[in-house]
């Protein structure tokens, strides 16, 4: 199965399994990664589930459509290249043994 | 004693949630009365009537609650509040004795005044329960109708066409979802239900549910008798505020509650959909059915409760999903009297309300970004006048 690995603006890291078609947000969601706070539950409404992806991984899940850099411009944390709403990035076998850098606060 | 929380939906969730994000370190008590692990409720009359994924739509994973030292007690009926003893009491007898009681109890589906609700056939949703129900159902559908044209009634609709079912709604105002938007997005949002193959029909409403054992069709108010074979009720909600007036809690429109969301007793707040509260942008007093409303008030509540208070100023926002449309709605349009509406090049349309030179809420359709950008306008301390919008030509991101 694809492991995604989430670090905190701390520097902790959590490794978690992820089903492939699922969405980042949903894996951190059903892991209890409380730092993506994921208010509309994946609608693309709000822009509280911002991460950055790690430069490592940043080419393959690629950067932010123009839809999303418009929420992406209310994320209440320095909005960066490797910035994605995580509800818009799906898990693939691609992604395994991604690491994904969570901002220090979504509101 | 800590905290009690009565009601586990988004509110209630996100009080226990943030209580501890603020570093609150007794205990929290949050009881359910469903048997299901806290869910979002939004996504029940959109995705989840497409895919059925119950798993998708947990608030929190199952491990959440003991990792976060919450008591979440599900199949948990709460009968009574004692305000004397600071106690409340469950349908088995339990009790739970408080510092701060949290009421977020949500509300319930109106049921309107008409014989043979209970018919098989005739459906509510509310619970994922009721969407699982719905679900199963749907396979053996072919004329659905929905009593009710606000949000729930349409997103029901704009799925049950996806899976080609033949749907009409019946709404009894001269328009669909009237006290939620401005005439303008009104109109846009019929015609592509409509041109979708859904039958709107309006001021008129349900005057008898037909059928024997089971559902055959709804008689309306003007003499017409249409046939179906499923009938969802979707004509708005009530508040659940039984509990809070038994207990001599001051109660109108639902649980009335400060600017700091407490109640008349200041051992106990409120939230949520169950609350009438001061809204601070339209300087009116409302209720609001909303997750923004849900979150913000409980994030104010749980910081008051740590004792860094802050004045909540949360512009309300709200969507809807309904077929391929995204209706999202920031601020409050009661009072607006004059619109001015945009149609993008991206194929969106965006609606200004306005109250003499003030704009007080932007509806877009399929237009996220501006609807992004005006939540951020009209969050603006000193707001934003239609003389200020139209020497930009309405490009709000050049007031930002």
């Amino acid at each position: 199965m694809t492991k995604i690995a989430f670090v905190t603006a701390g520097g902790s890291k959590t490794e978690v399994p992820a089903q492939d078609g699922d969405s980042l947000m949903q894996v951190a969601l059903e892991h209890g990664i409380e730092e993506i706070t994921a208010e509309c539950g994946g609608a693309m409404m709000c822009s509280t589930c911002h991460v950055y992806i790690d430069d490592a991984w940043f080419a393959k899940v690629g950067a932010a459509p123009e839809e999303e850099l418009d929420l992406l411009g209310f994320a209440s944390c320095e909005v960066r290249d490797n910035s994605r709403l995580s509800c818009q990035v799906k898990v693939s076998s691609e992604l395994d043994g991604m690491v994904v850098h969570l901002p220090e606060s979504q509101v | 004693m800590g905290v009690v929380i009565i009601g586990a939906g988004q509110a209630g969730v996100q009080v226990a949630q943030s209580l501890r994000q603020e570093g609150f370190e007794d205990s929290i008590a949050l009881l359910g009365e469903e048997l299901d692990l806290p869910y979002m409720r939004p996504p029940l009359s959109k995705g989840f009537i497409a895919d059925g994924n119950a798993a998708k739509i947990s608030l929190k994973p199952e491990g959440f609650y003991a990792k976060s030292n919450i008591e979440f007690l599900r199949n948990t009926k709460v009968v009574s509040i004692d305000r004397t003893e600071q106690i409340v009491v469950a349908l088995d007898g339990r009790q739970f004795p408080y510092d701060h009681l949290v009421l977020a109890t949500g509300s319930r589906n109106a049921a309107p005044p008409v014989e043979n609700l209970d018919l098989d056939g005739v459906v509510f949703l509310r619970t994922l329960q009721d969407a699982i129900k719905i679900r199963e159902r749907l396979d053996h559908v072919q004329n659905a109708i929905v009593i009710g044209g606000g949000f729930i009634g349409l997103e029901f609709a704009g799925m049950a066409r996806k899976r080609g079912i033949r749907v009409t709604i019946v709404e009894a105002m001269s328009r669909i979802m009237a006290r939620a938007v401005t005439q303008e997005t009104s109109e846009r949002v019929a015609q592509t239900h409509q041109q979708n193959g859904v039958r709107i029909l309006t001021d008129r409403y349900a005057s008898a549910i037909l059928g024997e054992d089971r559902v055959s069709g709804v008689a309306l108010s003007d003499g017409t008798v249409i046939a179906g074979d499923l009938v969802l009720v979707a004509a708005g909600v009530k508040p659940n505020s039984e509990l809070a007036l038994d207990a001599g809690l001051h109660v109108s429109n639902g649980i009335e509650v400060d600017e700091q969301f407490l109640t008349s007793d200041a051992s106990i707040s409120a939230l949520g959909d169950c609350c009438c509260f001061p809204e601070p942008t339209s300087n009116s007093r409302t209720r609001l059915e909303s997750v923004q409303a849900a979150t913000d008030q409980a994030r104010a509540i749980a910081r008051r409760l740590c004792g860094r208070p802050e004045p909540y100023q949360a512009l309300p926002w709200f969507w809807s999903d309904q077929g391929d449309q995204k209706l999202q709605i920031a601020g409050l349009f009661t009072g607006a009297d004059s619109v001015e509406v945009l149609e993008r090049d991206t194929g969106g349309t965006t609606i200004f309300c306005f109250a003499g030179d003030n704009l007080i809420a932007v509806e877009t359709i399929n237009s996220p970004g501006d609807h992004m950008a005006a939540r951020k306008l009209l969050s603006k301390p000193r707001g934003t006048t239609k003389s200020a919008l139209s020497s930009v030509q309405y490009a709000m991101r050049d007031l930002l």
